[in-house]
């Protein structure tokens, strides 16, 4: 899965007091205004609908082989829209099928992999000392195990008839996705640790656990979020691809499923394209609507990241050059910008502009 | 050096860990899947075979769990990592040894030429912020979030099944060339390697450049870039001051991406049949060769830790604070 | 505007020298902001300033009252998304030369920088690069602005630049984190002599430092001045040091200058009620006790500054008409062409008598002072409208 390479993404600057806190401001929740945030949003909520009503909608049974005519798969038809394999499953329910496994297995293997990253992160950077050490170490030994691999050797010696649950294949991916999550949350809540009103609230003796669940836990939120859609995207990534290697049950659907069989039958090299585009987009554009999202949060987190710069008709009526240059300091035509209550300038500016 | 001396004590426990692991899942997992594959076996292999395989697995020994324990230990040691069912008789060495150089290759010429073009490409989009290069941002998560061999399953459709530029599968062609240091036979193997290489930097390049992008945003922020830039210095070496020391949070993140990548070229292999890792690794899923399976883990574990470790080698060369004089 | 060309940019440093006293940097009705449009904070609003030759002028302030801003706005160094909105930065090159950097465009701005105007920052732990060496970061500007130097050219003036800051020479394989506080900020200082500049700004220079260290940067720089005859824009919160250093100082208030006088002037006869109150705000080791009163209240919030003087809420002598017409920089008519002073406060205008503590008589003529500056055919040096 392409996840995960994603470098700085997630060296966010400090969380600290000034931190808008959600909640606790007047506005309450704010819509993104970020076009993209919203594209994002749009492709996880018909995802999230897929999942709740796609095996309900589906035409077929996606294991049943609704004829035996020939052993070829049959392109898109009237009769079934995304074309069969080669045994005359409908692709079409399969997809519908699949994906509300996909889905409960990347949002299970989300919420346990971050409460796990919330624990131990919190914890490791709140309690300090030996805790600290050993958490630490636990996770760096967590981020450094190569996670596909690992899994490949769990479930692999699972019996080979074995057909787990969605929750408990979530679970078991769990184990591999919460090591990054928890880094970042130690190294920020060491930082609020460290900071004043933290230090404060232990001086007046406040208990451990309250100032970690009210000051603390509230301004990690962003983060916590931003770590739960990534790690849903790994959840996505990782349960297809052990479903691709086979590791999951052939007739267990989920995307993933679809693509094994696809690539049993070598579909990419004999253009059986309608077996194998609906499945992996389906999985790109789960993926892509997530990490959409994460931009918002990242942006809100670290408003530096915003794209910068002005739109075309902004920067023509204001004379400024549609990027800031960094070193060179944009000088607008002043007089586009006096609002009507700025108070009298002198002549002499007046008469420059 | 002291950070160095660490970081390798580090993965030394961290291999240990691996090891241990190794040992303990099959072990572990419900289900007594080994036990069931062993008395498949019986008729197939010799039954100084079958011996060394419960002796490896504790099946039906009266031997303590420390024992088995030191007994894998001893093997390993011995470079001894059992015999590959599915393979007999050859050894799960000489197997993982057949194709780790062909994975090796790949990945390591891949991985270089696509952090390379993702960190400069990150650079640039840092740079001209407010352009239309920021709309770049959003087509690369679509690259981040395609699975690895979905983009290997494009490009083989489109490349090599309906353009016909690139081979489909395998690492060179037998028919054609034989192996030794010509012309004939590299040119066929990098042909064979295009497709597979180009999956792997679509997939990885995306997350190089959003990542460096980012921390370049963050590192214009600060004073010394502001100072270069009163300094009047030219643009490029502005940019080189800012990146400079960009690039070293994007080591650091290289070495926690290494594992995914990997991951994903083994994947990618798969599709185009590419006789690495990758390639074995499906192989003893699909037979449950289970020494086979424990063995490639034990190899995948060892490499990435590797890697890392010269991505730490790298990072202590970049940042001369790592460097702190008696 | 006269047209700028490279050579005469180098030329015009060495002569620049040749005579103390004129102006250097002029700058009229500046305004900055930070973002654009109805949400655009105005963090600096008509402020008026000149810097002549060879002078020390003092820019005081409180935390956001937008000296800094001030400073970079003028050299064009503002970070996004910090706008200017208005005004003129005239900085005279010497030979009857001048350029408005406002108007400059980036090439002009480049050859300029640090060859007449370099820039000294309040932390040096950020402001040096820390994966490049001392001799690098010294030697880069002059890569840059002296190509004809070779490397070892470069290396002997860097080694001289260290000297010249009591730095030896084996410091130019050093990082910045393999220095104490006080050496980067000396190497900082070096760093922004390096073309010989005729203006340094420096941007509170000394407030990340402890008060011994801070001692001797301060008696360093005077050194440093004295033999390079260069002017200084020294920005700090803590007007007590501007009394050993400045010539002149002009004082800050919620994007404004409220006050500008010639050091003595303002520490002995203020006009202003910010700087009356920034005055009793600092103990001094002598003399009597006295009760300490600080001013109460805070700064204006800049995003929703109050109408008429930005002062007025805080002001212990407020009128009526403070809390609804905003006073302008006057120059102060008592004071002599000597000592040119203005003052933006209603109390100073005339209509009513100033109090007592801000009516002060001028001290007298200092004997120790430099000359007064050459009062030129205009207004007084400083005068605005």
């Amino acid at each position: 899965m392409a996840i995960g390479t994603g470098v700085g993404a997630k060296e966010a600057p400090s969380v600290t007091a000034d931190t808008p806190v959600r909640g606790r401001r007047a506005g309450g929740l704010r819509i993104p205004r970020s076009r993209k945030v919203l594209i994002g949003l749009g492709m996880l909520v018909f995802f999230v609908l897929l999942g709740v009503i796609g095996p309900l909608v589906a035409p077929y049974d996606p294991t049943a082989s609704l004829s035996r005519t020939n052993g070829v798969p049959q392109p898109p038809s009237a009769a079934h829209w995304l074309g069969t394999t080669q045994t005359q499953q409908d692709l079409l329910s399969q997809l519908l099928v699949g994906g509300r496994s996909t889905m409960l297995v990347a949002i299970m293997a989300g919420l346990v992999a971050t409460a796990l990253s919330v624990i131990i992160g919190v914890t490791s950077g709140y309690v300090g000392g030996l805790v600290d050490d050993l958490l630490s170490m636990l996770i760096n030994i967590g981020l450094v195990l190569p996670a596909l691999p690992l899994l490949i050797v769990m479930t692999g010696f699972l019996p080979k008839d074995a057909n787990p649950s969605d929750l408990l294949i979530g679970l078991i991916i769990s184990v591999t996705g919460w090591a990054w999550g928890a880094r970042v949350l130690r190294v920020q809540t060491l930082s609020l640790r460290n900071q004043d009103f933290v230090q404060s609230a232990r001086i007046i003796g406040e208990r451990g656990w309250r100032i970690i669940g009210f000051e603390i836990l509230p301004r990690l939120v962003p983060i916590i979020a931003s770590s739960f859609l990534f790690t849903v995207i790994y959840g996505v990534g990782t349960y297809t691809a052990l479903a691709f290697l086979g590791l999951i049950n052939g007739t267990h659907w989920s995307w993933g499923t679809v693509l094994f069989w696809a690539q049993s039958q070598t579909a990419a090299q004999n253009g059986y394209w309608w077996w194998w585009v609906p499945p992996g987009l389906a999985v790109a554009l789960l993926g892509t609507s997530l990490a959409l999202l994460n931009f918002g949060i990242d942006e809100f987190i670290n408003p530096r990241l915003r794209a910068a710069g002005l739109s075309r008709r902004r920067a023509r009526k204001t004379g400024l050059p549609r990027r800031f240059p960094l070193g060179v300091t944009p000088v607008t035509r002043p007089r586009a910008l006096v609002p009507p209550t700025a108070p009298v300038r002198p002549a002499a500016e007046e008469a420059r502009s | 050096m002291i950070l160095l001396t660490r970081r390798i004590g580090f993965y030394i426990l961290t291999a240990l860990v691996a090891i241990t692991l190794d040992f303990f899942i099959p072990r572990l997992m419900p289900g007594n899947a080994v036990a069931a594959a062993l008395a498949n076996l019986h008729s197939q292999f010799t039954p100084a075979t079958i011996r060394a395989l419960e002796l490896q697995y504790g099946v039906g020994t009266n031997q303590s769990l420390w024992a088995q324990y030191v007994h894998y230990w001893d093997g390993l040691l011995h470079g001894n990592m059992g015999i590959s069912t599915s393979h007999y008789p050859a050894t799960v060495t000489s197997v993982i040894n057949a194709g780790l150089p062909w994975t090796l290759g790949l990945v390591g010429l891949a991985t270089v030429i696509s952090f390379t073009l993702g960190t400069m490409l990150g650079i640039l989009v840092a740079w001209r912020r407010g352009t239309a290069l920021d709309n770049l941002l959003p087509a690369m998560t679509f690259f981040q979030a395609a699975p690895y061999f979905f983009i290997a399953i494009v490009l083989v459709a489109v490349f090599a099944t309906r353009l016909g530029w690139f081979p489909a599968i395998n690492a060179y062609d037998q028919t054609l060339v034989t192996p030794g240091w010509n012309w004939g036979y590299l040119s066929n193997v990098l042909d064979h390697a295009f497709l597979p290489a180009l999956t792997i930097v679509l997939a990885s390049v995306a997350g190089w450049i959003v990542g460096m992008r980012n921390v370049m945003v963050t590192t214009m922020d600060e004073d010394y870039v502001l100072v270069a830039q009163a300094k009047g210095l030219p643009k490029r070496r502005v940019v080189s001051y800012a990146a400079r020391n960009a690039i070293l949070p994007s080591v650091t993140g290289f070495s926690l991406a290494i594992g995914f990548v990997v991951s994903g070229a083994l994947l990618t292999e798969i599709v185009f049949s590419y006789p690495g890792i990758g390639y074995i690794l499906q192989q003893a899923v699909l037979e449950r060769d289970y020494p086979l399976l424990q063995g490639v883990f034990l190899i995948i574990t060892f490499t990435v830790l590797t890697a890392n470790l010269i991505a730490d080698f790298a990072y202590v060369l970049l940042d001369p604070r790592t460097r702190q004089e008696a | 505007m006269t047209p700028v060309h490279a050579g005469t940019l180098d030329q015009s440093a060495a002569a620049g020298r040749s005579r103390p006293g004129e102006p250097l940097l002029e700058v009229t009705g500046l305004c900055a902001d930070y973002g654009i449009g109805p949400d655009a904070v105005h963090a600096v609003l008509d402020a008026d300033l000149v810097l002549h030759r060879g002078e020390v002028l003092g820019l005081a302030g409180e935390s956001g009252s937008g000296k800094s801003t001030f400073a970079y706005a003028a050299t064009r160094l503002l970070r996004a998304p910090g706008v200017i909105t208005g005004g003129e930065v005239r900085f005279h090159l010497g030979q009857g030369r001048d350029i408005d950097l406002l108007a400059a465009d980036e090439a002009q701005l480049r050859r300029l920088r640090w060859a007449h105007v370099a820039v000294v920052l309040q932390s040096a732990m950020n402001a040096l690069n820390p994966v490049f060496s001392v001799g690098d970061q010294l030697g880069d500007v002059l890569q840059a602005h002296r190509p004809d130097m070779d490397r070892a050219a470069r290396r002997d003036r860097a080694a001289q630049l260290l000297d010249m800051v009591g730095i030896t020479a084996d410091r130019l394989r050093s990082y910045p984190h393999e220095l104490s506080g006080g050496m980067r900020q000396r190497v900082m200082i070096a760093m922004a002599l390096a073309l010989e500049p005729q203006m340094v700004i420096m941007d509170e220079p000394t407030t990340a430092l402890d008060v011994v260290t801070q001692r001797e940067i301060l008696s360093e720089l005077a050194a440093l001045r004295d033999r390079l005859g260069f002017a200084v824009l020294f920005i700090t919160h803590d007007l007590s040091l501007l009394i050993e250093i400045a010539d002149s100082i002009a004082i800050m208030y919620g994007g404004r200058i409220v006050e500008r006088a010639q050091a003595t002037a303002l520490f002995r006869a203020p006009r202003h009620p910010y700087t009356l109150g920034l005055l009793g705000s600092f103990p001094s080791l002598h003399g009597p006790r006295v009760h300490m009163t600080g001013i109460a209240g805070s700064p204006p919030d800049l995003r929703d500054p109050p109408a008429g003087c930005p002062f007025h809420p805080r002001c212990r002598h407020v009128m009526e008409r403070c809390r609804t017409e905003l006073p302008p920089l006057r120059p102060d008519a008592r004071a002599g062409v000597r000592n040119p002073r203005a003052v933006a406060c209603w109390l100073q205008d005339g209509s009513v008598p100033p109090p007592a503590e801000l009516a002060r008589s001028e001290p007298g003529p200092d004997p120790v002072a430099e000359p007064a500056p050459d009062p030129g055919p205009a207004d007084p040096a400083g005068g605005a409208a």
